[in-house]
Protein backbone atom coordinates (compact mmCIF):
# COMPACT_ATOMS: atom_id res chain seq x y z
CA UNK A 1 0.00 0.00 0.00
CA UNK A 2 1.60 4.02 -1.10
CA UNK A 3 1.84 5.71 1.59
CA UNK A 4 -0.39 8.90 1.69
CA UNK A 5 1.19 12.02 1.99
CA UNK A 6 -2.09 14.21 2.60
CA UNK A 7 -4.16 13.29 5.86
CA UNK A 8 -7.39 11.78 5.39
CA UNK A 9 -10.62 13.95 6.28
CA UNK A 10 -13.21 13.34 8.38
CA UNK A 11 -15.67 15.35 6.15
CA UNK A 12 -15.43 17.84 3.31
CA UNK A 13 -14.32 17.56 -0.61
CA UNK A 14 -11.41 15.75 -2.33
CA UNK A 15 -10.88 16.89 -5.88
CA UNK A 16 -8.05 14.41 -7.47
CA UNK A 17 -6.81 13.72 -10.79
CA UNK A 18 -6.00 17.49 -11.22
CA UNK A 19 -3.42 17.75 -14.36
CA UNK A 20 -0.67 18.73 -13.04
CA UNK A 21 -0.16 22.59 -12.29
CA UNK A 22 -3.29 23.42 -11.89
CA UNK A 23 -4.24 22.83 -8.31
CA UNK A 24 -3.80 26.86 -7.31
CA UNK A 25 -6.59 27.42 -10.18
CA UNK A 26 -8.96 25.19 -8.46
CA UNK A 27 -8.27 26.68 -5.12
CA UNK A 28 -9.08 29.83 -7.19
CA UNK A 29 -12.25 28.83 -7.84
CA UNK A 30 -12.77 26.97 -4.80
CA UNK A 31 -12.38 30.32 -2.91
CA UNK A 32 -10.75 29.13 0.24
CA UNK A 33 -10.28 32.41 1.87
CA UNK A 34 -14.18 32.50 2.17
CA UNK A 35 -13.77 29.00 3.75
CA UNK A 36 -14.66 28.10 7.56
CA UNK A 37 -11.44 29.36 9.29
CA UNK A 38 -11.18 26.13 11.26
CA UNK A 39 -11.13 24.15 7.78
CA UNK A 40 -7.81 22.54 6.88
CA UNK A 41 -7.06 22.86 2.94
CA UNK A 42 -4.43 20.41 1.93
CA UNK A 43 -2.94 20.61 -1.63
CA UNK A 44 -0.77 18.53 -2.99
CA UNK A 45 1.34 19.05 -6.12
CA UNK A 46 2.98 16.79 -8.79
CA UNK A 47 1.77 13.52 -7.23
CA UNK A 48 2.70 10.51 -9.58
CA UNK A 49 -0.29 9.17 -11.18
CA UNK A 50 -1.06 6.04 -13.16
CA UNK A 51 -3.71 7.63 -15.08
CA UNK A 52 -2.05 11.10 -15.81
CA UNK A 53 1.97 10.54 -15.50
CA UNK A 54 1.47 13.40 -12.46
CA UNK A 55 -1.26 15.27 -11.35
CA UNK A 56 -2.40 17.57 -8.21
CA UNK A 57 -4.73 16.81 -5.28
CA UNK A 58 -6.55 19.42 -3.65
CA UNK A 59 -8.22 18.36 -0.09
CA UNK A 60 -11.10 20.81 1.56
CA UNK A 61 -12.46 20.08 4.77
CA UNK A 62 -16.23 21.27 5.69
CA UNK A 63 -16.95 22.19 2.01
CA UNK A 64 -19.08 20.75 -0.64
CA UNK A 65 -18.91 22.34 -4.22
CA UNK A 66 -21.55 23.91 -5.86
CA UNK A 67 -22.87 22.82 -9.19
CA UNK A 68 -20.93 26.33 -10.83
CA UNK A 69 -17.79 25.82 -9.01
CA UNK A 70 -17.74 21.92 -10.35
CA UNK A 71 -18.52 23.63 -13.76
CA UNK A 72 -15.70 25.88 -13.68
CA UNK A 73 -13.40 22.63 -12.15
CA UNK A 74 -14.66 20.86 -15.30
CA UNK A 75 -13.42 23.92 -17.93
CA UNK A 76 -9.95 24.21 -16.42
CA UNK A 77 -9.08 20.86 -15.32
CA UNK A 78 -11.26 18.12 -17.05
CA UNK A 79 -10.06 14.76 -16.26
CA UNK A 80 -10.51 15.97 -12.36
CA UNK A 81 -12.80 13.52 -10.11
CA UNK A 82 -14.57 14.59 -7.09
CA UNK A 83 -15.22 12.84 -3.84
CA UNK A 84 -17.65 13.39 -0.99
CA UNK A 85 -16.05 12.35 2.01
CA UNK A 86 -18.17 11.93 5.15
CA UNK A 87 -17.21 10.63 8.24
CA UNK A 88 -13.73 9.37 6.62
CA UNK A 89 -15.81 7.46 3.87
CA UNK A 90 -16.08 8.37 0.46
CA UNK A 91 -19.62 8.75 0.05
CA UNK A 92 -20.02 9.85 -3.45
CA UNK A 93 -17.26 9.99 -6.10
CA UNK A 94 -17.71 11.25 -9.79
CA UNK A 95 -15.74 12.65 -13.00
CA UNK A 96 -16.22 16.69 -13.72
CA UNK A 97 -18.61 17.00 -16.58
CA UNK A 98 -19.42 19.91 -18.73
CA UNK A 99 -23.43 20.50 -19.15
CA UNK A 100 -24.53 21.95 -22.48
CA UNK A 101 -24.73 25.55 -20.92
CA UNK A 102 -22.06 27.18 -18.41
CA UNK A 103 -24.12 29.91 -16.44
CA UNK A 104 -21.82 32.64 -14.51
CA UNK A 105 -18.52 30.65 -14.77
CA UNK A 106 -16.63 33.04 -17.15
CA UNK A 107 -16.68 36.28 -18.02
CA UNK A 108 -16.90 36.94 -22.10
CA UNK A 109 -13.42 37.92 -23.70
CA UNK A 110 -15.46 39.83 -25.90
CA UNK A 111 -14.83 43.76 -23.46
CA UNK A 112 -17.47 45.01 -26.11
CA UNK A 113 -19.99 42.23 -25.50
CA UNK A 114 -23.65 43.07 -23.92
CA UNK A 115 -22.89 40.56 -20.77
CA UNK A 116 -19.68 42.25 -19.77
CA UNK A 117 -22.01 45.98 -19.49
CA UNK A 118 -24.20 46.88 -16.54
CA UNK A 119 -27.08 45.02 -17.35
CA UNK A 120 -28.68 42.60 -15.01
CA UNK A 121 -27.57 39.38 -16.35
CA UNK A 122 -24.99 36.40 -15.75
CA UNK A 123 -22.72 35.66 -18.72
CA UNK A 124 -23.98 32.09 -20.16
CA UNK A 125 -21.56 30.00 -22.73
CA UNK A 126 -22.60 27.07 -24.90
CA UNK A 127 -20.83 24.15 -25.41
CA UNK A 128 -19.49 23.99 -28.99
CA UNK A 129 -17.06 21.32 -29.06
CA UNK A 130 -15.92 19.16 -26.30
CA UNK A 131 -12.36 17.34 -27.55
CA UNK A 132 -10.87 19.69 -26.77
CA UNK A 133 -13.23 21.99 -25.15
CA UNK A 134 -14.39 25.21 -27.19
CA UNK A 135 -17.39 27.16 -26.09
CA UNK A 136 -18.97 29.97 -27.80
CA UNK A 137 -21.09 32.72 -25.53
CA UNK A 138 -24.58 32.96 -25.22
CA UNK A 139 -24.74 36.63 -26.52
CA UNK A 140 -22.31 37.53 -28.75
CA UNK A 141 -21.36 34.01 -30.25
CA UNK A 142 -17.26 34.71 -29.56
CA UNK A 143 -15.52 31.61 -29.32
CA UNK A 144 -13.67 30.73 -25.83
CA UNK A 145 -10.73 27.92 -25.26
CA UNK A 146 -8.69 29.21 -22.66
CA UNK A 147 -10.48 29.29 -19.65
CA UNK A 148 -8.04 29.82 -16.93
CA UNK A 149 -7.92 33.96 -17.73
CA UNK A 150 -11.37 34.43 -17.67
CA UNK A 151 -12.89 32.62 -14.92
CA UNK A 152 -15.59 35.07 -13.13
CA UNK B 1 -42.86 26.86 -41.38
CA UNK B 2 -43.65 30.35 -39.87
CA UNK B 3 -41.84 33.07 -39.14
CA UNK B 4 -45.08 34.93 -37.35
CA UNK B 5 -43.73 36.20 -33.52
CA UNK B 6 -40.10 34.76 -33.90
CA UNK B 7 -37.01 37.25 -33.13
CA UNK B 8 -34.59 37.66 -35.73
CA UNK B 9 -31.09 38.17 -34.30
CA UNK B 10 -28.87 36.49 -36.80
CA UNK B 11 -29.03 35.01 -40.62
CA UNK B 12 -28.71 31.67 -38.53
CA UNK B 13 -31.70 31.68 -36.72
CA UNK B 14 -33.17 31.14 -40.61
CA UNK B 15 -33.02 27.94 -42.31
CA UNK B 16 -32.31 28.22 -46.49
CA UNK B 17 -36.28 27.39 -46.96
CA UNK B 18 -37.30 30.72 -44.66
CA UNK B 19 -34.44 32.77 -46.64
CA UNK B 20 -35.96 31.65 -49.36
CA UNK B 21 -39.29 32.37 -48.67
CA UNK B 22 -38.20 35.52 -47.43
CA UNK B 23 -36.70 36.65 -51.05
CA UNK B 24 -39.54 35.44 -52.79
CA UNK B 25 -41.79 37.59 -50.71
CA UNK B 26 -39.56 40.53 -50.84
CA UNK B 27 -39.33 40.42 -55.06
CA UNK B 28 -43.22 40.10 -54.84
CA UNK B 29 -43.27 43.09 -52.34
CA UNK B 30 -40.97 45.75 -54.92
CA UNK B 31 -43.66 47.37 -56.59
CA UNK B 32 -45.53 47.91 -52.62
CA UNK B 33 -41.91 49.54 -51.78
CA UNK B 34 -42.22 51.69 -54.98
CA UNK B 35 -45.45 53.10 -54.17
CA UNK B 36 -47.30 51.30 -57.14
CA UNK B 37 -49.23 49.34 -55.33
CA UNK B 38 -50.91 49.66 -51.50
CA UNK B 39 -50.55 46.78 -49.53
CA UNK B 40 -51.25 47.20 -45.06
CA UNK B 41 -51.00 44.16 -43.45
CA UNK B 42 -49.39 46.27 -40.86
CA UNK B 43 -52.30 48.23 -40.21
CA UNK B 44 -52.70 49.23 -36.31
CA UNK B 45 -49.43 47.75 -36.01
CA UNK B 46 -46.34 49.87 -33.90
CA UNK B 47 -42.45 49.34 -34.14
CA UNK B 48 -40.16 50.69 -32.44
CA UNK B 49 -37.21 51.80 -34.09
CA UNK B 50 -34.34 51.72 -31.25
CA UNK B 51 -31.09 52.91 -32.83
CA UNK B 52 -28.48 53.11 -30.07
CA UNK B 53 -25.54 53.96 -32.53
CA UNK B 54 -25.92 56.30 -35.96
CA UNK B 55 -27.76 54.52 -38.99
CA UNK B 56 -29.04 56.06 -41.97
CA UNK B 57 -29.99 53.38 -44.60
CA UNK B 58 -31.00 51.07 -41.84
CA UNK B 59 -33.23 53.21 -40.14
CA UNK B 60 -34.69 54.90 -42.71
CA UNK B 61 -35.57 51.72 -44.92
CA UNK B 62 -37.07 49.48 -41.58
CA UNK B 63 -39.33 52.91 -41.52
CA UNK B 64 -40.39 53.22 -44.55
CA UNK B 65 -41.06 49.81 -44.62
CA UNK B 66 -43.34 49.95 -41.35
CA UNK B 67 -45.05 52.77 -43.34
CA UNK B 68 -45.80 51.12 -46.64
CA UNK B 69 -47.24 48.29 -44.49
CA UNK B 70 -49.69 50.40 -42.96
CA UNK B 71 -47.71 50.07 -39.84
CA UNK B 72 -46.77 53.16 -37.29
CA UNK B 73 -43.14 53.55 -35.78
CA UNK B 74 -42.00 55.39 -32.70
CA UNK B 75 -38.24 55.89 -32.72
CA UNK B 76 -35.04 56.55 -30.80
CA UNK B 77 -32.90 58.06 -33.17
CA UNK B 78 -30.83 59.31 -30.85
CA UNK B 79 -29.61 57.98 -27.88
CA UNK B 80 -28.27 61.29 -26.12
CA UNK B 81 -31.39 62.36 -26.19
CA UNK B 82 -33.51 58.98 -24.38
CA UNK B 83 -33.16 58.27 -21.05
CA UNK B 84 -30.17 55.83 -21.63
CA UNK B 85 -28.26 59.15 -21.26
CA UNK B 86 -29.38 58.99 -17.68
CA UNK B 87 -28.26 55.46 -17.47
CA UNK B 88 -30.83 53.20 -18.16
CA UNK B 89 -29.80 49.92 -18.70
CA UNK B 90 -30.99 48.41 -22.40
CA UNK B 91 -33.00 45.68 -20.34
CA UNK B 92 -35.01 47.92 -18.40
CA UNK B 93 -35.23 50.29 -22.15
CA UNK B 94 -36.76 46.77 -24.02
CA UNK B 95 -38.87 45.94 -21.40
CA UNK B 96 -40.55 49.53 -21.87
CA UNK B 97 -40.47 49.19 -25.55
CA UNK B 98 -42.26 45.90 -25.30
CA UNK B 99 -45.39 47.40 -23.63
CA UNK B 100 -45.24 50.20 -25.99
CA UNK B 101 -45.31 48.69 -29.27
CA UNK B 102 -45.66 45.15 -31.53
CA UNK B 103 -42.21 44.51 -32.31
CA UNK B 104 -38.98 46.15 -32.36
CA UNK B 105 -35.90 47.12 -34.44
CA UNK B 106 -32.43 47.16 -32.41
CA UNK B 107 -29.55 48.61 -33.70
CA UNK B 108 -26.78 48.73 -30.66
CA UNK B 109 -23.33 49.20 -29.83
CA UNK B 110 -22.68 45.97 -27.82
CA UNK B 111 -22.05 42.55 -29.38
CA UNK B 112 -24.80 40.19 -28.28
CA UNK B 113 -27.54 43.01 -27.05
CA UNK B 114 -30.45 41.88 -29.54
CA UNK B 115 -29.90 38.03 -27.61
CA UNK B 116 -30.52 40.17 -24.29
CA UNK B 117 -33.28 42.06 -25.65
CA UNK B 118 -35.01 39.33 -27.30
CA UNK B 119 -34.69 37.52 -24.23
CA UNK B 120 -36.26 40.37 -22.49
CA UNK B 121 -39.10 41.12 -25.24
CA UNK B 122 -42.34 39.55 -25.49
CA UNK B 123 -42.57 40.89 -28.71
CA UNK B 124 -40.10 39.62 -32.10
CA UNK B 125 -37.08 41.27 -31.77
CA UNK B 126 -35.40 42.24 -34.98
CA UNK B 127 -31.52 42.66 -34.77
CA UNK B 128 -30.51 45.74 -37.03
CA UNK B 129 -26.52 45.69 -35.98
CA UNK B 130 -25.31 44.61 -32.91
CA UNK B 131 -21.65 46.74 -32.66
CA UNK B 132 -19.53 44.39 -35.01
CA UNK B 133 -21.71 41.00 -34.21
CA UNK B 134 -24.67 40.38 -36.65
CA UNK B 135 -26.72 42.42 -39.19
CA UNK B 136 -29.37 39.81 -40.56
CA UNK B 137 -31.12 42.00 -42.89
CA UNK B 138 -28.19 43.23 -44.39
CA UNK B 139 -27.35 39.98 -45.32
CA UNK B 140 -31.18 39.32 -46.57
CA UNK B 141 -31.06 42.25 -48.75
CA UNK B 142 -27.34 41.36 -50.33
CA UNK B 143 -28.80 38.13 -51.45
CA UNK B 144 -32.20 39.47 -52.57
CA UNK B 145 -29.70 41.89 -55.13
CA UNK B 146 -27.67 38.90 -55.95
CA UNK B 147 -30.84 36.42 -56.83
CA UNK B 148 -32.64 39.90 -58.45
CA UNK B 149 -29.17 40.08 -60.68
CA UNK B 150 -28.72 36.45 -61.57
CA UNK B 151 -31.99 34.58 -60.58
CA UNK B 152 -30.37 32.32 -58.52
CA UNK B 153 -27.39 32.26 -55.70
CA UNK B 154 -26.01 28.73 -56.32
CA UNK B 155 -23.00 28.10 -58.22
CA UNK B 156 -22.30 32.54 -58.13
CA UNK B 157 -18.79 32.87 -57.62
CA UNK B 158 -18.66 35.68 -55.18
CA UNK B 159 -15.32 38.17 -54.01
CA UNK B 160 -15.60 39.42 -50.67
CA UNK B 161 -13.35 42.74 -50.33
CA UNK B 162 -12.04 44.50 -47.75
CA UNK B 163 -12.47 43.97 -43.66
CA UNK B 164 -12.88 40.32 -43.38
CA UNK B 165 -11.75 40.86 -39.85
CA UNK B 166 -14.03 42.87 -38.48
CA UNK B 167 -16.46 43.32 -40.84
CA UNK B 168 -19.95 42.42 -39.62
CA UNK B 169 -21.62 41.91 -43.06
CA UNK B 170 -19.17 39.91 -44.48
CA UNK B 171 -19.07 36.55 -41.53
CA UNK B 172 -22.90 36.59 -42.23
CA UNK B 173 -23.05 37.10 -45.71
CA UNK B 174 -20.37 34.14 -46.20
CA UNK B 175 -22.24 31.98 -44.22
CA UNK B 176 -25.51 32.49 -46.06
CA UNK B 177 -24.28 32.18 -49.38
CA UNK B 178 -22.47 28.80 -48.23
CA UNK B 179 -25.96 27.74 -47.42
CA UNK B 180 -26.96 28.56 -51.04
CA UNK B 181 -23.70 26.39 -52.36
CA UNK B 182 -21.96 29.78 -54.09
CA UNK B 183 -18.42 30.32 -54.27
CA UNK B 184 -16.15 32.19 -51.86
CA UNK B 185 -13.15 34.10 -52.82
CA UNK B 186 -11.78 36.49 -50.23
CA UNK B 187 -9.18 39.42 -50.73
CA UNK B 188 -8.38 42.05 -48.14
CA UNK B 189 -5.40 43.28 -46.76
CA UNK B 190 -3.21 40.78 -44.61
CA UNK B 191 -3.87 42.17 -41.36
CA UNK B 192 -7.47 41.90 -42.02
CA UNK B 193 -7.79 38.39 -43.41
CA UNK B 194 -10.61 36.37 -42.50
CA UNK B 195 -10.51 34.80 -38.37
CA UNK B 196 -9.74 31.10 -38.58
CA UNK B 197 -12.67 30.03 -36.86
CA UNK B 198 -15.06 31.35 -39.57
CA UNK B 199 -13.15 29.79 -42.01
CA UNK B 200 -12.80 26.48 -40.09
CA UNK B 201 -16.95 26.51 -39.95
CA UNK B 202 -17.03 27.58 -43.86
CA UNK B 203 -15.11 24.27 -44.33
CA UNK B 204 -17.14 22.29 -42.20
CA UNK B 205 -20.51 23.22 -44.56
CA UNK B 206 -18.10 22.13 -47.44
CA UNK B 207 -17.34 25.43 -49.05
CA UNK B 208 -14.73 26.05 -51.33
CA UNK B 209 -12.66 28.96 -50.27
CA UNK B 210 -10.55 31.09 -52.14
CA UNK B 211 -8.11 33.49 -51.29
CA UNK B 212 -6.76 36.27 -53.70
CA UNK B 213 -4.51 39.58 -52.82
CA UNK B 214 -4.58 40.72 -56.53
CA UNK B 215 -7.24 42.55 -57.09
CA UNK B 216 -7.49 42.30 -61.17
CA UNK B 217 -6.79 38.51 -60.62
CA UNK B 218 -9.94 38.21 -58.08
CA UNK B 219 -12.27 40.62 -60.33
CA UNK B 220 -11.46 38.43 -63.38
CA UNK B 221 -13.51 35.59 -62.85
CA UNK B 222 -16.40 36.61 -60.52
CA UNK B 223 -19.81 37.32 -60.40
CA UNK B 224 -20.19 39.48 -57.54
CA UNK B 225 -17.58 41.85 -56.46
CA UNK B 226 -18.72 42.53 -52.55
CA UNK B 227 -16.72 45.56 -51.51
CA UNK B 228 -16.90 46.52 -47.75
CA UNK B 229 -15.59 49.80 -45.91
CA UNK B 230 -12.84 49.39 -43.51
CA UNK B 231 -14.25 50.74 -40.43
CA UNK B 232 -12.62 52.65 -38.44
CA UNK B 233 -14.77 52.73 -35.23
CA UNK B 234 -14.31 48.57 -35.31
CA UNK B 235 -10.60 48.62 -34.74
CA UNK B 236 -9.04 47.96 -31.03
CA UNK B 237 -5.90 50.25 -32.36
CA UNK B 238 -5.84 53.20 -34.71
CA UNK B 239 -2.64 52.36 -36.17
CA UNK B 240 -3.65 49.26 -37.36
CA UNK B 241 -6.59 50.92 -39.06
CA UNK B 242 -3.70 53.26 -40.36
CA UNK B 243 -1.69 50.57 -41.76
CA UNK B 244 -4.75 49.67 -43.95
CA UNK B 245 -6.71 52.97 -44.45
CA UNK B 246 -7.23 53.48 -48.59
CA UNK B 247 -5.74 50.50 -49.43
CA UNK B 248 -7.93 48.98 -51.69
CA UNK B 249 -10.31 50.69 -54.41
CA UNK B 250 -12.24 49.87 -57.66
CA UNK B 251 -12.87 51.66 -60.19
CA UNK B 252 -12.96 51.08 -64.11
CA UNK B 253 -9.25 50.28 -64.77
CA UNK B 254 -9.70 47.26 -62.14
CA UNK B 255 -13.13 46.51 -63.72
CA UNK B 256 -11.97 46.05 -67.32
CA UNK B 257 -10.81 42.86 -67.01
CA UNK B 258 -14.09 41.42 -65.33
CA UNK B 259 -17.35 39.82 -67.09
CA UNK B 260 -19.86 42.10 -68.27
CA UNK B 261 -22.61 41.04 -65.89
CA UNK B 262 -20.46 41.53 -62.91
CA UNK B 263 -22.09 43.22 -60.14
CA UNK B 264 -20.75 45.26 -57.27
CA UNK B 265 -22.26 45.39 -54.38
CA UNK B 266 -21.37 47.56 -51.21
CA UNK B 267 -23.38 48.01 -48.16
CA UNK B 268 -23.06 51.91 -48.02
CA UNK B 269 -21.82 54.16 -46.64
CA UNK B 270 -18.57 54.03 -49.13
CA UNK B 271 -15.28 55.92 -47.95
CA UNK B 272 -13.65 55.97 -51.10
CA UNK B 273 -13.06 52.13 -51.80
CA UNK B 274 -15.48 52.69 -54.94
CA UNK B 275 -14.63 55.44 -57.40
CA UNK B 276 -17.59 57.66 -58.57
CA UNK B 277 -16.73 56.36 -62.27
CA UNK B 278 -18.10 53.31 -61.46
CA UNK B 279 -21.53 54.40 -60.72
CA UNK B 280 -22.43 54.81 -64.53
CA UNK B 281 -21.62 51.23 -65.55
CA UNK B 282 -23.56 48.17 -65.63
CA UNK B 283 -21.56 46.84 -62.69
CA UNK B 284 -22.70 49.48 -60.03
CA UNK B 285 -25.76 47.63 -58.38
CA UNK B 286 -25.50 49.10 -54.85
CA UNK B 287 -27.48 51.96 -54.78
CA UNK B 288 -30.48 49.22 -56.15
CA UNK B 289 -28.65 46.84 -53.17
CA UNK B 290 -29.81 50.10 -51.35
CA UNK B 291 -33.52 50.19 -52.45
CA UNK B 292 -33.81 46.50 -52.04
CA UNK B 293 -33.07 47.03 -48.12
CA UNK B 294 -37.09 48.45 -47.94
CA UNK B 295 -38.95 45.17 -50.26
CA UNK B 296 -36.92 43.34 -47.91
CA UNK B 297 -37.61 44.30 -44.39
CA UNK B 298 -41.50 44.75 -45.44
CA UNK B 299 -41.01 40.76 -46.15
CA UNK B 300 -39.41 40.41 -43.10
CA UNK B 301 -41.92 42.51 -41.00
CA UNK B 302 -44.85 41.42 -42.90
CA UNK B 303 -43.64 37.54 -41.84
CA UNK B 304 -43.12 38.66 -38.42
CA UNK B 305 -46.06 40.47 -37.69
CA UNK B 306 -49.07 40.16 -40.44
CA UNK B 307 -51.69 37.78 -38.73
CA UNK B 308 -53.02 37.78 -35.15
CA UNK B 309 -50.78 35.42 -33.28
CA UNK B 310 -48.02 35.82 -30.59
CA UNK B 311 -44.16 35.69 -30.50
CA UNK B 312 -43.85 32.45 -30.12
CA UNK B 313 -39.78 30.46 -30.60
CA UNK B 314 -38.87 27.69 -32.62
Amino acid sequence: MRELKITPIKNGTVIDHIGNGLALEVLKIIGVQSLDKDSTVSVALHVRSGKLGWKDIVKVENMELSPRKVNAIALIAPTATISIIREYKVREKRVVDLPDRIVGVLRCPNLNCISNQVEPVESEFDVAERRPVVLTCAFCERRVDDFLHHLA
Amino acid sequence: MSLHGRDVISIRDLTRPEIEELLDSARRMIPYAEGKKVTHPLTDKIVAMAFFEPSTRTRLSFESAVHRLGGECITIADPLVSSVRKGESLSDTVHMLTSYSDAIVLRHPNEGSARLAARVSEKPVINAGDGAGQHPTQTLLDLATMKEAFGTLSGLRVVLLGDLKYGRTVHSLAYALALFGAELVFSSPSTLRLPDEVRDQLEHMGVRIHEEDQLHRAVRDADVLYVTRIQKERFPDEAEYLKVAGSYRIDNGVLAGAKSRLIVLHPLPRAGEIAAEVDATSHAAYFRQAFLAVPVRMALLAALLGGPKSKGRS
